[in-house]
């Protein structure tokens, strides 16, 4: 996992397998890095993701929260057929663009 | 003993604590034991995916984060894999209500109630038996190689 911020953007690279066992600590360390100010965007990248379930969703959800109210967006990147699956039946897709490159 | 209809017959157990590292180890136990079906990648993402939300509900519902046992059942009838998943946990009150979509009594852990709808969704059915008090158990079936089964009758 790696996160990094540019300006006022923070890249999530989140790890293999986004489940409740690793989305605690995403969360913890996503907060803090948004809480030290100026973040307005939050990417998450999916590239080296094969897993994601309801605990996904959740730290998608608890971030979009945190940044919504100050008129920031959440996107994902990379996500492969299965993650974009998800993320549109949890309705995900309802406050987050998918970023698609050809 | 059991008798074989339709073919192979095969089952397994598992038991482990409800320790949040032992979900990657549950549902990868459970997708390699399906590999016996020849499931297709998605069915194997759909099973994981069911097996991941029942054993994440059981630890932090079921459990609510103190460690205990959960137990995994799986068998195999002909083309169908059935899962049992168990908790000795707090248990649910109100089931109907537990696996409507979006509904979640941990909205504070950041809980978006999708669980049930996950599992819904990616398996054939879904039956859920709790007591309040004494537990839960998520029964769970899929019959593997729906799509293939088409493919092969068509090119014959
Ligand atoms: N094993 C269990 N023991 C006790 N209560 C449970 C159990 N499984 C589910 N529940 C109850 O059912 C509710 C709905 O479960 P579901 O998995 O759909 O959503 P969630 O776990 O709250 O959120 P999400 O799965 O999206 O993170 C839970 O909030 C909880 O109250
Ligand atoms: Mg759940």
């Amino acid at each position: 996992m790696k996160y990094e911020v540019q300006e006022n953007c923070l890249t999530i690279y989140l790890p293999g397998d986004l489940d409740h066992h690793n989305s605690e600590e995403i969360k913890r360390e996503a907060d803090r890095l948004i809480e030290r100010g100026h973040v307005r965007y939050v990417i998450f990248d999916f590239s080296e993701t094969e897993f994601c379930d309801s605990s996904g969703i959740g730290v998608i959800m608890g971030r979009y929260k945190k940044i919504c109210m100050f008129g920031g967006e959440v996107w994902a990147a990379h996500a492969n057929e299965r993650i974009k699956k998800i993320l549109k039946m949890s309705g995900a897709t309802k406050i987050m663009q998918i970023y698609e490159e050809d | 003993m059991r008798e074989i209809i339709n073919g192979m017959t095969n089952e397994m157990k598992l038991e482990f604590d409800s320790r949040s590292a032992n979900e990657a180890f549950a549902r990868v136990t459970v997708a390699s034991f399906m590999t016996q079906l020849n499931p297709t990648l998605e069915e194997v993402s759909d099973v994981k995916t069911a097996v991941s939300e029942a054993v994440t509900n059981a630890i932090i519902h079921g459990y609510e984060n103190h460690v205990n046992k959960i137990q995994i059942f799986a068998g195999i009838e002909g083309k169908t894999l059935r899962l049992e998943i168990t908790d000795r946990g707090v248990g649910i009150p109100d089931v109907k209500q537990a696996m409507e979509p979006l509904f979640t009594t941990k909205p504070e852990l950041e809980r978006s109630g999708m669980g049930f709808s996950f599992m819904e969704a990616f398996m054939d059915e879904v039956i859920v038996e709790s007591e309040p008090g004494k537990g839960t158990t998520v029964r769970m079936k899929k019959v593997i190689g729906k799509g293939r089964e088409l493919w092969t009758t068509q090119s014959l």
